[in-house]
């Protein structure tokens, strides 16, 4: 066996039994990950779900409380500098100096990979130029709009070409319009062959773009597998059937058990994650039916539903999010997760309030993207 | 919207990786340093307001204390001559403060993340902050420099003295920059870096033999005022400035300044070496 083939056998990035509190608050507890060359992991997870602390322990910017983690084979912990030379991080803020040109900044990062200046130089234009940002090339990053911010610090932590690219929520808080943009640039990426850990919020993100999901909650991994398995198991789409409150909710689950590809829940309005498409009247119970494709899905829950002879007010379907990947999962949408993390004990009190104006932008984000994907 | 035409772009493929393991030593705290003092420096010319701002206050302090206080403040010698050379190491040691805001920005902007993630030296972060940061105080002084002399100041003693004298309040800046990088990696925003900064300043370069003769103070201020090490740097420098001897004071002072300077570039250091944005 040769040094090569053992080093390509290696995986990119490893990480075993990754456990982190901060005071109270198990950020990581008990993570295991692994990356393989060339591949694209998605860590998924509501806020406070320990996205962040995972990646900034791979990135030796926080150390464990316990458990290991390799980068090529390189332990973090006991030779953090070696490791550095592997990585380029992108995290959750766009960390570009507005103060310097898109140009500067490339160079800058350059430099401190000890590249020499006309490489680093070299580098900067290439990449400017596939990042779609030659014209603002030397322009202060203070007037870049956040879309830009991001492509521009993504190239930054690709300048010494990485041996894996860690990207933390790279379009949280981006306009649908920049958010395809900085897609279709991670999925150049990894054509390309870049080993990518990506975390992100999102279902669609994850599913777009990694070919293994992770699913994280208060620290914890609680579902694993590519995005069909996840979807086989939990429900890709999602029909919703409202019906009145004293409706016989047996007979409509046994009406529609045949048509659900797991396990159908039953809930009251507003309990279950999603879109809420239906009027909110009190009382009113939601059966939802996790489906493949929720495409012509609709008519055909109608015939069921009238052949068996039950009433209901309101069938819809949608695309399934990651809060029904959380019931799916745990039994309590994300919302509960993210809660129990804004009223745990923290630091600084301004996090609790960036974070509900961050979700905020979110929340109408993804009613922005599930619009554009139904048109 | 019109029908989905799937335009793949070509992917992106970066080459081979390219590992190369950081240089060791000397060099490599050099290179970095200078590396992160570039990135401040190239943004020097780019923000004049802040050096406005940063000379503007000394300007004022000159004026009003000299024209304010000059006939109700009893000093052994000329007011303008004992005055001028506590405002300008106060208005040096108050420049100490952006240090603190600028490493708190990085901090809270995520720079410093995407820094300590690069294998570079650690704290050529800090070195690189605290040395561009002298620049910016060098403009200030020159400016206030000017504005001195145009008030009737003089340097009465040798040109020697009056480098040495100015020399060593660069080296209190230099050591109080260390202690504003460690607020600025303890507060976490650049408000709380701004007020934290420079709150303790006050108190520091008031109660001292800056403006007024110590021995005139309230009983209870006395011994603070006379060992406050600001008060011995402001008579060392009085005295290098004014021509007579400055006695032990320019020692003690020199040996505050790299004290410091050492105590706190070791705290600060360790701090670095767990700070990320929250
Ligand atoms: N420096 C810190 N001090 C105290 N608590 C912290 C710190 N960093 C993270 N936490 C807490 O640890 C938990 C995990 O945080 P983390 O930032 O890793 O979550 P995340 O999944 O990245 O969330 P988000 O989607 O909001 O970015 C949260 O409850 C958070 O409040
Ligand atoms: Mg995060």
């Amino acid at each position: 066996m040769t040094t090569s083939t053992a080093t390509d056998a290696r995986p990119a990035v490893l990480a075993e039994g990754l456990y982190k509190a901060f005071g109270e608050t198990k950020a990581l507890d008990g993570v295991d990950l692994r990356v393989d060359r060339a591949k694209v992991v998605g860590l998924l997870g509501p806020n406070g779900a320990g996205k962040t602390t995972a990646v900034k322990v791979l990135t030796t910017l926080i150390r464990p409380d316990r458990g290991r983690a390799f980068i090529d084979g390189i332990d973090v912990v006991a030779e953090p500098m070696r490791a550095k030379a592997r990585i380029g991080l992108t995290g959750q803020y766009a960390a570009v100096d507005e103060r310097l040109t898109g140009f500067e900044n490339l160079e800058h990062v350059g430099r401190l990979f000890h590249m020499p200046r006309s490489e680093a130089r070299e580098r900067g234009r290439e990449l400017l130029e596939r990042f779609d940002l030659v014209e603002s090339a030397d322009r202060v990053v203070k007037g870049y709009s956040g879309g830009m911010r991001r492509r521009l610090d993504i190239a930054m932590s690709l300048i010494a070409r990485p041996s894996v690219l860690f990207l933390d929520e790279p379009t949280t808080g981006l306009d649908p319009r920049s958010r395809q943009s900085v897609w279709e640039l991670i999925e150049e990426l990894v054509r390309g062959g870049t080993t990518t850990l990506l975390t992100t919020q999102y279902l669609d993100e994850a599913d777009r773009l990694a070919d293994e999901i992770v699913v994280i909650d208060h620290g914890r991994v609680i579902a694993r597998g590519t995005s069909d398995e996840l979807k086989t198991t939990l429900g890709g789409d999602v029909l919703e059937v409202t019906v009145a409150p004293d409706a016989d909710v047996e007979r409509v689950v046994a009406a529609l058990a045949g048509l659900a590809c797991g396990e159908i829940t039953v809930g009251a309005v507003g309990a279950v994650g999603g879109t809420g498409s239906t009027a909110d009247v009190h009382g009113d119970k939601v059966v939802v039916v996790p489906v493949l494709k929720v495409e012509h899905m609709v008519p055909v829950v109608v015939r069921a539903l009238d052949a068996a002879g039950v009433a209901f007010s309101d069938v819809a379907g949608r695309q399934s999010t990651l809060d029904d990947v959380f019931f799916a999962i745990t039994g309590h949408a994300a919302e509960d997760a993210s809660d129990t993390a804004e009223t745990s004990p923290k630091g600084k009190s301004g996090k609790a309030a960036a974070k509900a104006a961050k979700q905020g932008k979110q929340g109408k984000q993804t009613e922005q993207m599930t619009k554009e994907a139904g048109r | 919207m019109t029908a989905v035409t799937e335009t793949r772009a070509d992917p992106i493929d970066l080459g081979p990786a390219r590992i190369e393991e950081p240089p060791t030593g000397f060099i490599w705290v050099i290179k970095d340093s200078w590396t992160e003092a570039t990135r401040h420096l190239r943004a020097v010319p780019r923000n004049p307001e802040l050096l406005v701002f940063a000379t503007i206050q000394p300007i004022m302090f000159i004026v009003l204390f000299v024209y304010v206080f000059r006939g109700s403040v009893q000093v052994p010698i000329d007011y303008v001559q004992y005055v001028i050379p506590g405002i300008f190491a106060q208005t040096v040691l108050f420049n100490s403060a952006f240090t603190g805001v600028g490493v708190a920005d990085d901090l809270s902007k995520g720079i410093i993340d995407r820094l300590r993630s690069l294998p570079m030296y650690p704290s050529a972060v800090l070195i690189g902050r605290t040395v561009s940061d002298i620049v910016r105080n060098v403009v200030t002084f020159a400016v206030m420099l000017a504005v001195a002399f145009a008030i009737g100041f003089r340097f009465q003693g040798t040109v020697m003295g009056a480098v040495a004298a100015t020399g060593l309040m660069f080296l209190f800046s230099y050591a109080f920059s260390w202690i504003q990088a460690l607020i600025g990696l303890s507060v976490g925003s650049v408000e709380a870096a701004n007020s934290a900064g420079f709150i303790w300043m006050f108190p520091l370069t008031f109660v001292s033999s800056a403006f007024v003769d110590v021995s005139h103070m309230v009983s209870w201020l006395r011994p603070f005022a006379r060992n406050n090490p600001f008060t011995i740097l402001t008579n060392a420098c009085r005295a290098l400035y004014n021509g007579y001897p400055a006695g032990s004071d320019a020692w003690v002072a020199l040996a505050w300044a790299l004290g410091i300077t050492v105590v706190f570039a070791l705290l600060t250091t360790r701090k670095f070496a767990q700070s990320t944005s929250s």
